[in-house]
C-alpha cells in the first residue's frame, strides 16, 4: 500500500501532463483531463497525510535498491503537509487556469506543464535523497522556464531570459556542492549524510554548506540574490504567477530548512550568524521594494520577498519554536499569497490593467470580491485572528525568547509597512472611483466568474480556517519542527531496512525520548 | 547537400544506424548501452536523412508526429515503473521473466521519449531557418 500511495503525488501529474499534452487539439477533453488529474492528486494527498498521521514516517525505495544506496521517497509529517498544501493550490490554480488561459493558443499545454511542474514540486517534497532533490529542482525549471515561453511576447522572453540565467546558476552551484558533499562522506542519502557530515572536517563543512545556502538562498530569492523574481514575475499570465508565487519560492526554502536541520547542523556549520542578517535584510528590502511600486502583480511579487524573510528568519533562530514558526508561515503564506495573486488576475480580467492607476471602482462594482481581497490582505499584514498572525506571532515569539531584539523589530516594522502596500491596493484598486478614461468592465459569463472566484473563495475559507483552528495545525508544525531538529526517528526509518512502514511517535515527547 | 554520393548513401547509413541504435537498446540492461544513448544515435540517423532529404521527408517516414512519440514514450516508461507496484514491489523495481523484463519495456520507454523530443527541436529549428 504504501509503495502506491508514495509515488501517485508524482505518478498522477506526470500522466495528467502527458494525457494533457495528447489532447492538444480538444480544450474541453485536456480541461477535463487535468481536473480529474488534480482532484486525483488532492485524494492521494489526504490519504498520505492520514496515513503518517496515523502510521507515523512512510519510506519507500525505488527498484528495491536499500538506502543509502537507492534513492528513497520519505513522508514525514513535513514532507505530507506540504504536498497536501501543494495539490490544494493544485487545484485552484487548474480551476482558475480553465477561465483564465481560455483564449491562449497553447492551453493544453499549459495544463500539462502545470502538472509537470506540480510533479517537480511534489518530488522536492518527498525525495530523501539530495541528488534527486536537484533532478526534481530541475524538472521544476525545465516546465517552468516552458510555461514563461509558451507564446510569449519580446517583454517575457527578456523576463524568462533572467529568471533561467539566475536559476541556473544556483542549480549549478547546488550540483557543485553535491558533487564535492559525495565527494567528501561518499554518500547522498540525506538521514545518512546526518551522522556522515558531522565527521568533516570544518572548513568542508563550512564550504560545502555555504555552497548550499547559496544555491538555496537564489531559489527561495533571499536578500541579496533576489532579482531574478521581481524582474520576471509580473509578465506572466496571472494563473501561472500565482502557481509560481505560491510553490517555487518556498521549495527553495523547504530546501534550506531540511538541508540544514537533518544534514547540516545550521549552529555548528557557522552560519546562523549571517543567516539572520539576511532575514532581517530580506524582509526589508522586500517591503520597501513593494512600497515604491504601482502594479499590483510588482507589489505582490515584492511581498514575496518580504514573506520568505519571516520564513528565514524561524530557520536562523534555530530554536523548535522558530522553526514551528517557519514551517507555520510557509503553509499559512502558500495559501494566502496564491489567492492574492488570483484576484490580481481576477482585477486585470475585468478591467484590462493591473495598474493600480488605471483602476478603480471595484468596492461599488463587485463588494464580495472586496471582502474575499481583505482576508488574505489582512492575513498577509498579520491582522488576528488570520493565519498570517499567528505565523508571525510565532517566529517574532522566538526572536524575542532569544534576545534577537533588533531582528524582532525589523519584523514588526515590515508587517506595518506590508498593511501600507494593502491597503494602498485597497483604496487604489477598490476604494477609489473608476477612472474617467479607463475602459468599461468586461463582463463575464456566469460560468466564466465561477470558475475565477470558486478558487479564491475556497483560498479564502482556508486561511479563515487556519486562522480559527491554529491548535491542531501548530501541533503539526511543532511536531515536524521537532522531528527536524531531532532527526534520530527519520534516519532510523530510512536506513532501518524494510521498505514497507515505520513507526514513529506523532507526540513530541516520544519523539524527544527518541522512543523508535 | 546537394552530393549524389551523400544523398545516397545518407539512405543506406540511416537504416545501418537504426539498426544499430535497437541493438544498443535492446542489451542496455546488463551492457553498456540503453534506451537513451540509443534514443540519441536514432535521432542522428534522421538527422543525416535530414540533411540528405527535407524535413518533410522525415515527417512522413516517421509517420507519427514527434510530440506523439515523446509522450508515448513518457507513458511507456512510466509504465513499466508501475507494473511491479501490482506485484508488490516498490515502484521501478525490475520484473524478470527469462531474459526479457520490465527494465527492457522502461529503456524502450526511453528511446521513444529522447528519438520524439530531440527529433521535434532538431526539425523545427530546421524549418525555422530554411
Amino acid at each position: 500500500m504504501m509503495q502506491w500511495l508514495l509515488v501517485m503525488p508524482i505518478f498522477i501529474p506526470l500522466l495528467t501532463a502527458t494525457a494533457c499534452a495528447f489532447s492538444f487539439r480538444k480544450q474541453s477533453l485536456s480541461s477535463v483531463i487535468s481536473w480529474t488529474g488534480a482532484i486525483a492528486n488532492l485524494l492521494v494527498a489526504i490519504l498520505l497525510i492520514q496515513t503518517v498521521i496515523s502510521n507515523g514516517l512512510q519510506v519507500t525505495a525505488f527498484g528495491d535498491w536499500k538506502a543509502p544506496f537507492g534513492i528513497v521517497f520519505v513522508a514525514d509529517l513535513l514532507s505530507s503537509s506540504m504536498v497536501l498544501i501543494t495539490a490544494i493550490i493544485g487545484i485552484a490554480i487548474v480551476l482558475y487556469s480553465t477561465a483564465d488561459l481560455r483564449s491562449k493558443p497553447f492551453y493544453a499545454i499549459y495544463h500539462s506543464l502545470i502538472h509537470a511542474l506540480l510533479a517537480g514540486v511534489m518530488g522536492s517534497f518527498l525525495t530523501g535523497d539530495i541528488f534527486n532533490l536537484y533532478v526534481f529542482f530541475e524538472v521544476m525549471l525545465i516546465t517552468s522556464f516552458g510555461l514563461m515561453v509558451l507564446g510569449a511576447n519580446k517583454a517575457q522572453i527578456d523576463a524568462a531570459v533572467k529568471y533561467v540565467v539566475l536559476n541556473l546558476i544556483s542549480t549549478m552551484v547546488f550540483l557543485l556542492a553535491i558533487g564535492l558533499l559525495y565527494g567528501a562522506t561518499g554518500t547522498l542519502n540525506m538521514a545518512d549524510l546526518h551522522a556522515k557530515v558531522a565527521e568533516l572536517p570544518d572548513t568542508t563543512m563550512m564550504l560545502i554548506s555555504g555552497l548550499f545556502l547559496f544555491g538555496f538562498a537564489i531559489k527561495a530569492s533571499a536578500f541579496p540574490v533576489f532579482s531574478w523574481l521581481p524582474a520576471s514575475y509580473h509578465h506572466l499570465p496571472s494563473a501561472i504567477v500565482a502557481l509560481y508565487a505560491a510553490l517555487l519560492t518556498k521549495v527553495g526554502v523547504y530546501a534550506l530548512i531540511r538541508v540544514f536541520t537533518i544534514v547540516f547542523d545550521l549552529v555548528d556549520s557557522g552560519y546562523q550568524p549571517l543567516l539572520i542578517v539576511i532575514a532581517g535584510l530580506t524582509m526589508l528590502t522586500g517591503v520597501l521594494g513593494a512600497a515604491s511600486q504601482f502594479n499590483i502583480k510588482r507589489i505582490l511579487s515584492f511581498h514575496i520577498i518580504s514573506q520568505i524573510g519571516y520564513m528565514l528568519m524561524g530557520l536562523a533562530i534555530y530554536t523548535p519554536l522558530a522553526i514551528t514558526g517557519a514551517i507555520f508561515y510557509i503553509i499559512h503564506h502558500i495559501i494566502v499569497k496564491a489567492n492574492l495573486f488570483l484576484i490580481g488576475g481576477f482585477l486585470k480580467r475585468k478591467q484590462g490593467s493591473d495598474n493600480l492607476r488605471e483602476l478603480g471602482g471595484a468596492y461599488s462594482a463587485m463588494p464580495w470580491l472586496a471582502l474575499l481581497f481583505l482576508i488574505p490582505a489582512f492575513s498577509l499584514a498579520g491582522f488576528p485572528p488570520l493565519s498570517g498572525f499567528w505565523g508571525k506571532f510565532l517566529v517574532i515569539k522566538a526572536s524575542l525568547q532569544t534576545e534577537e531584539y533588533l531582528l524582532a523589530a525589523t519584523a514588526l516594522f515590515v508587517g506595518l509597512m506590508t498593511i501600507y502596500s494593502m491597503t494602498k491596493i485597497w483604496a487604489e484598486a477598490f476604494w477609489k472611483p473608476l477612472p474617467e478614461n479607463a475602459p468599461a468592465p468586461v463582463t463575464l459569463s456566469w460560468k466564466e466568474n465561477c470558475l475565477y472566484i470558486t478558487p479564491i473563495a475556497a483560498l479564502a475559507v482556508i486561511t479563515i480556517l487556519i486562522g480559527f483552528m491554529v491548535e491542531p495545525i501548530y501541533q503539526l508544525a511543532e511536531t515536524s519542527a521537532m522531528n527536524l531538529l531531532n532527526p534520530q526517528p527519520y534516519i532510523n526509518a530510512v536506513l532501518g531496512g524494510d521498505s514497507i512502514s515505520h513507526t514513529a511517535p506523532l507526540s513530541a515527547n516520544g519523539i524527544a525520548g527518541g522512543s523508535h | 547537400m546537394s552530393s549524389i554520393i551523400f544523398r545516397t548513401s545518407a539512405h543506406i547509413v540511416t537504416v545501418l544506424m537504426l539498426v544499430f541504435s535497437v541493438y544498443l537498446l535492446l542489451r542496455g540492461h546488463n551492457n553498456p548501452g540503453g534506451g537513451f544513448i540509443a534514443g540519441l544515435i536514432a535521432v542522428i540517423a534522421f538527422a543525416l536523412l535530414m540533411l540528405a532529404e527535407t524535413t518533410d521527408y522525415v515527417r512522413q517516414r516517421l509517420v507519427y508526429s514527434p510530440a506523439a512519440f515523446a509522450g508515448s514514450g513518457i507513458l511507456i516508461a512510466l509504465l513499466a515503473g508501475l507494473l511491479p507496484l501490482f506485484f508488490g514491489q516498490p515502484f521501478l523495481s525490475g520484473l524478470w521473466w527469462g531474459k526479457i523484463g520490465s527494465p527492457l519495456l522502461f529503456d524502450i520507454g526511453i528511446y521513444l521519449a529522447v528519438i520524439g523530443s530531440v527529433l521535434m527541436v532538431l526539425l523545427n529549428v530546421e524549418e525555422e531557418l530554411s
